[in-house]
């Protein structure tokens, strides 16, 4: 019964990913492997399809494994296993967060754990803004650092962050979409 | 019933725009559900991407979970959640039907290329708008830079710093407690 099959693979990737969507990788190469419904190449391809589309990476590559596996209803199966640990995971935590809300200990740990999330969050758009701005591969030394900035992407960046203070109330799909054809015109990948 | 579509046109419609992972839902969420529809604060937001760092799952989908229980109990939860993942549900069975070599298209990988560039500067604005609510004091500003730097340098989970966070501040609340005493 490959449904059953598929929604308790991907129950125990939601289960025990922990941290996001790139997460779920490590485990999707592992369950290629011992059942063979996807190669290793299979799993490249979905990452390189779930990251150009919209809408979470790990629920992306769970529709598409399953569809992959077994059609339609395997990308059903996939997606309810994986987003059902989630769910039962988070109603226990929000129930008791609503229940100790006002408890001084409860506030107290997160006066110091919203810091830290919010640092966790500052080193990951450090990490994304890296990637996308320079390009660490064509250094040529420190006379010519100028080589490892990506002038294309820091123009694009400039007009995009102007635009989000100039027009508050845009909304962020606006500038989103302004990206996108920015990049299909000015072919920032060079593709 | 009211509310059970606002959650489902919410997530739906955020499900459809963010192009990423958490990190890239985080300013969408601002606007939507913080300054759109005024169903959680900055502050809460905060508290529910360091818990969903924490634990199992994807962080949009906790987050999701979190938000639609805080409106309706366990429907709303169920609600948001799978509100938010519908979209992938139909773009991504509308391409591995009829495009499988969607992200092989030169104008794909290019458009998205310009999507990483704006996703950065969105996600930069969104944490200059953290900042405000969760750095209130020298102390919590200390700690911001610690993580951050920490997180950037070291290959250590994100849940160590979390805990760590989470025993300072009980700690320190006792000893406020003490102090009065």
């Amino acid at each position: 019964m490959i449904f059953l099959q598929l929604f308790w693979e991907f129950f125990k990737t939601g289960l025990f990913a922990v941290g996001g969507g790139l997460a779920t990788l490590p485990f999707l190469y592992e369950m290629g492997e011992r059942t063979g419904w996807f190669t290793a190449q299979q799993v490249a391809d979905m990452l390189a399809v779930s990251e150009s589309t919209p809408g979470p990476i790990g629920i992306n590559m769970a529709v598409y494994t399953g569809y992959t596996s077994a059609g339609v209803l395997g990308s059903v199966a996939a997606l309810v296993g994986i987003v059902t640990p989630s769910i039962i995971v988070i109603i226990l935590i929000a129930a008791a967060l609503r229940a100790f809300r006002d408890n001084k200990y409860v506030k107290g740990a997160f006066y110091g754990i919203r810091p830290v999330s919010t640092g966790l969050i500052a080193a990951a758009g450090i990490t994304v803004a890296l990637g996308v701005l320079f390009r660490l591969d064509a250094w040529e030394g420190v006379s010519k650092f100028w080589t490892v900035l990506d002038w294309k992407a820091w123009a694009l960046a400039a007009v995009i962050f102007a635009v989000s203070k100039v027009f508050k109330k845009l909304h962020p799909a606006f500038l989103i979409l302004i990206g996108a054809v920015a990049g299909a015109v000015f072919r920032f990948a060079g593709a | 019933m009211k509310i059970y579509w606002e959650l489902f046109v919410t997530f739906f419609r955020m499900g459809a725009i963010t192009f990423g992972g958490g990190y890239a839902m985080l300013p969408i969420l601002q606007r939507e559900v913080v300054e759109g529809r005024g169903w959680c604060t900055n502050e809460e937001l905060t508290d529910y991407y360091a818990i969903g760092q924490c634990t199992p799952g994807i962080i949009a989908v906790n987050t999701a979970t979190f938000i639609g229980f805080k409106q309706k109990g366990v429907p709303g939860a169920i609600a948001a959640t799978y509100s938010l993942v519908l979209p992938s549900f139909i773009i991504i069975g509308l391409i591995a039907a009829l495009l499988q070599n969607f992200a092989d298209y030169a104008v794909v990988q290019n458009a998205f290329a310009g999507i990483r560039v704006a996703v950065t500067v969105l996600i930069l604005n969104a944490v200059i708008k953290l900042l405000k609510s969760s750095v209130v004091d020298k102390l919590t500003a200390c700690i911001f830079v610690v993580a951050a730097v920490l997180s950037l340098v070291l290959d250590v989970s994100p849940v160590l710093f979390v805990l760590a966070a989470g025993v300072i501040g009980v700690a320190l609340q006792m000893r406020k407690g003490a102090a009065k005493k």
